[in-house]
């Protein structure tokens, strides 16, 4: 089954017309000693056969619709309403093409600016573009970017631990072919305020995220403090942010952030194992023509009706070539059209309201778990959905405890990244843990709790008497 | 045609969710830290839903109709891939459990690691890049580190053919090389003097484009390859255009060191409006260490014989960096729901199916070119590939350029062919047809076409004030730059 519409008589038209015998002369310009290898490959499955074979490779999966989870650390098992797999299935939206002809295009323009439009809302920017391949790789923009913005003079980029090793080690990759020196991952995570020391005239960015890798929220007035010392010194502020936060504390615009970028995949994308996902970038108006990406714009037609367009194409691949400001050319686009649903869906009020039932629940969780004996947080800082939790065994041991007693998933070991953080978990908790799975993750982890074998939950009631 | 903004149907109060009531006792949020205000968008759920259905209506799609676009494979998205990677056990799986609890995921990814390496003979293959481009950035930069392990740091330039997309040089400028410039010849071959001429010891690599994005087979690949391979430069793959050689030849044999492959092209992925896609790499035994990570490897798991008996097969699947890899290029592993996508494509169509597809694909272009070879200019008369590049220069009516002809399409029912790209060609028009559409649609198009040259001669407004039975009419894009209007808050 290869969908290819030609039958016998069509090809033999067709080769009729083209004035050739047969498909091989075709490939005349192809070396005859390597044309038409044996591609060892298995042999086709019809539709339900490979629907079968796939449904069981997916069950050798053990998968979070049955196994409460509160494992974060950068993807997160958010709420997605039925709205937005409906839009996004849609195949006027899927199968279409990157909208560089626009009179056929108004549904994805039109979907992109309104979904730049609500970055900007979410981030306090002036402008944000049409999408980056994920957080880490926008991250990794935003230092080209900054670099760009001082024209190649600057070459210092401050990095805070509290940046989510994984993008930290994207920077690193970005970067190496680039002369940038990165100070700043050596420091304590929640140490932001040191980072302010780094900051020097040859600096062309500082980067905190904020909630940070461990869940600590940054304190604004700290984080406007550093705004103020880098502005000082002619270097840019780079904020990567969670955006369900967004819904709740203060946008990064508000203590002087000049880029911000992030993960989307919370706003409406599900975790499907790390991708896609959706790299969100916004910036500061003086700054637009130095960021990356595909950017719609608003204009009119020849009638004077409104119409989209892509725009500022100037700074892009296909224009400027060696001199673009990045090669992106595809990006996340249905992924970018599934968080405007999202925000649209949940709006002003919804947003919000995730956002405080992750922090009520973290919380919650936080404060029975820390009740534990030999549990304990490492830090009394505010935090937003994630909690960096010290335990009595290594991470690793009381996960696979978790899992193979109680079908729990547990939390991220930091002491994989942090050293000073060796039997820590990172715990997520969010809008989709119900109360009865915290306590149960809390009784799992109780000194009195028995070691159990493929047991049901204890409802309320049994746990009471 | 005008659909109002979501902000322009907002009423405060309305939302489109219910969430639950908390059910945990509340903590004190942190005075301090809190916004003001959030302007978001509030509407209900039918408003909502009637907004976007509306906007989906103003799309062309691949599902509504033909996209004739060179280079970029619009081939038809096959439904069943969608179902596959809709199965909960792959969506609802996090990239940081256990790889016991996701052995399902990892030995899909293994098995399209492996699918990728036979179709392309490449030895090792990292399904980590999330865009072509991506693959691109990802394969400069393994060549870079490549030359710095062997303490060879004089190789400071990328050479790159005229014809080249605009990603290649981006990409090279990305990983720190210089761009140079390698014209094509009178048949649309590189230039071999040209490229005998700049091989030198300051050459990273060339990057190549074959079939390149005129359609055509270099007749010199070979070679090609010997003359990089000699002056101590890799030769990098931009695999965009395999759709014309899947089964046909391997680009690995015809000297490619290393090479990217677009999962959202050759692979029937859908283009989701601009993405997501994904963009593999595939490295020779040379520069597969160097390969960004993590990948997925397997090993042999001790297991007894079964209760038959017969011993089975059992492996183990986990992740490894390759021993010298350039490092991560995103976070996690890569765009997963693509490749389950791709997986399933290769998976219903075997070797003979992929082979099918390549030789469908290439009939399909040059018959297409017979029906148009008389009407527009061509440029380059060889037989092409996947692909063909015509020029919009009709030489009795000189006003009318490729723009106008793209327009007038949309009139026909048809988005436009890729315009203006290669550079090297004036007024071009790339045209890639693809093995998916059927001989009717095929000529539908040519006849569009040639009706089209013809009203450029007789009726030239029809071109010039095209389209004219579209959603909107032509944008002004001159407007937009020059007054840009990015968001609708402001």
């Amino acid at each position: 089954m290869s969908y290819i519409p030609n039958t016998d008589a069509d090809r033999a038209a067709m080769l009729k017309a083209i004035g050739v015998n047969n498909v091989d002369e075709l490939f005349r310009d192809v070396p005859e000693a390597l044309r038409y290898p044996e591609l060892r490959l298995p042999a086709p499955l019809s539709e339900m056969e490979i629907l079968r074979e796939l449904r069981e490779i997916s069950e050798y999966n053990v998968d979070l619709e049955r196994a409460p989870c509160f494992l974060g650390a950068g993807a997160y098992r958010h709420f997605v309403p039925s709205v937005v797999g409906h839009i996004i299935g849609r195949s006027e939206f899927y199968t279409a093409y990157t909208p560089y002809q626009p009179e056929i295009s108004q549904g994805t323009l039109q979907s992109i600016f309104e979904y730049q439009s609500m970055i900007c809302a979410l981030t306090g920017m002036d402008v944000a573009n049409a999408s980056h391949y994920d957080g880490a790789t926008a991250l990794a923009e935003a230092v080209l970017m900054a670099v760009n913005v001082s024209r190649g003079k600057r070459r210092r980029v401050v990095l805070s631990a509290g940046v989510h090793p994984e993008y930290r080690a994207v920077v690193h990759t970005y970067t190496q072919g680039m002369g940038v020196s990165i100070v700043g991952e050596r420091e304590d995570p929640l140490a932001t305020e040191k980072l302010a020391d780094m900051v020097d005239a040859n600096t062309a960015c500082v980067i905190v995220q904020n909630p940070n890798f461990l869940g600590y929220l940054e304190d604004p007035a700290a984080l406007r403090t550093l705004a103020e010392v880098a502005h000082g010194k002619g270097a840019l502020l780079v904020v990567s942010a969670d955006p369900i936060s967004l819904g709740l504390f203060a946008p990064p615009a508000d203590y002087g952030a000049d880029i911000v970028c992030g993960e989307g995949q919370a706003l409406g994308g599900g975790l499907n194992f790390g991708g896609p996902y959706l790299g969100f970038f916004a910036c500061k108006q003086e700054y637009v023509h130095k960021m990356a990406g595909r950017i719609v714009g608003q204009t009119v037609d020849r009638n004077g009706q409104r119409g989209f367009v892509l725009t500022l194409s100037a700074r892009e691949q296909h224009i400027r070539r060696e001199k673009a400001t990045s090669n992106i050319c595809s990006n996340e686009a249905l992924m970018a059209l599934a968080a405007a649903v999202y925000l649209a869906a949940m709006g002003k009020t919804g947003l919000r309201k995730v956002a405080e039932l992750c922090y009520h629940k973290a919380h919650y969780a936080a404060q029975r778990l820390s009740g534990l004996p030999d549990y304990h947080l490492v830090s009394q800082k505010p935090f937003f959905k994630e909690f960096a939790l010290h335990c009595p065994r290594p991470v690793d041991e009381i996960n696979e405890y978790l899992l193979d007693e109680w079908g729990i998933i547990g939390g991220y070991d930091l002491g994989k990244d942090y050293p000073h953080l060796a039997n820590t978990m990172l715990v997520c908790v969010t809008e989709m843990n119900t109360r009865e799975e915290i306590d149960l993750l809390v009784e799992a982890l109780s000194p009195d709790s028995s070691v159990r074998e493929n047991e049901q939950w204890k409802s309320d009631e049994e746990v009471a008497a | 045609m005008k659909e109002a903004l979501i902000y322009e149907i907002s009423s405060p109060g309305r939302i489109a969710v219910n969430l639950p009531a908390c059910d945990v006792p509340t903590t004190p949020l942190p005075e301090g830290y809190l916004r003001k205000d959030l302007p978001l968008p509030e509407v209900s759920e039918v408003d909502l839903v009637r907004h976007y259905v509306r906007l989906s209506q103003l799309n062309y799609a691949v599902d509504t109709g033909f996209y004739p676009l060179g280079s970029c494979t619009m081939k038809y998205n096959p439904k069943v891939n969608e179902e596959a990677a809709k199965l909960p056990g792959f969506v609802h799986t996090h990239p940081y459990q256990a790889p016991d609890t996701v052995q399902g995921n990892l030995f899909l990814m293994y098995q399209l690691q492996e699918f990728l390496k036979e179709i392309s003979g490449f030895a090792s293959v990292s399904l980590q890049p999330a865009a072509g481009a991506h693959g691109e950035l990802a394969g400069v930069l393994m060549i870079r580190a490549y030359h710095e392990s062997r303490g060879d740091h004089k190789r400071t330039r990328m050479l790159i053919p005229d014809s080249a997309h605009g990603t290649n040089p981006a990409s090279t400028t990305m990983a720190g090389y210089e761009t140079v410039k390698i014209s094509s010849d009178a048949r649309g071959n590189v230039d071999l003097e040209e490229l005998r001429a700049h091989c030198d010891d300051t050459v990273a690599g060339l990057m190549l484009t074959n079939p390149n994005t005129l359609g055509l087979f270099d007749e010199h690949v070979q070679e090609i390859a010997w003359l990089i391979h000699e002056c101590g430069g890799l030769l990098y793959g931009d695999g965009a255009n395999l759709n014309a050689i899947m089964g046909i030849v391997k680009p690995a044999q015809l000297g490619f060191d290393v090479m990217h492959f677009n999962l959202h092209k050759t692979f029937s992925t859908p283009h989701g409006g601009g993405g997501p896609g994904a963009g593999p790499v595939g490295a020779n035994e040379v520069l597969a260490p160097f390969l960004p990570g993590p990948i997925v490897v397997k090993e042999r798991v001790e297991e007894e014989s079964d209760e038959w008996g017969d011993e089975e097969e059992l492996y183990y699947y986990h992740w490894q960096m390759p021993p010298s890899s350039i490092g991560r290029l995103k976070a996690f592993y890569g765009n997963f729901g693509v490749c389950v996508k791709a997986y399933t494509y290769i998976r219903m169509l075997g070797a003979d199916g992929l082979l099918q597809v390549s030789e469908n694909a290439v009939l399909n272009a040059n018959y297409l070119l017979s029906r148009l070879k008389g009407t527009y200019p061509l440029p380059y008369d060889r037989t092409c590939m996947h692909e063909f590049v015509l020029s919009g220069r009709l030489p009795d009516a000189p006003d009318v350029h490729t723009i106008d002809i793209a327009k007038r399409l949309m009139d026909f029912g048809f988005h436009p062919p890729t315009i203006y790209f290669p550079l090297i060609v004036p007024e071009a028009l790339m045209i890639e047809p693809t093995e998916t559409e059927s001989k009717e649609t095929l000529d539908a198009f040519a006849d569009a076409l040639i009706q089209i040259a013809h009203e450029a001669k007789t009726n030239p407004e029809l071109l010039h004030g095209a389209p004219h039975v579209a959603p909107v009419a032509r944008l002004d894009e001159v407007l937009a730059a020059r007054r840009p209007v990015l968001q609708c808050l402001k």
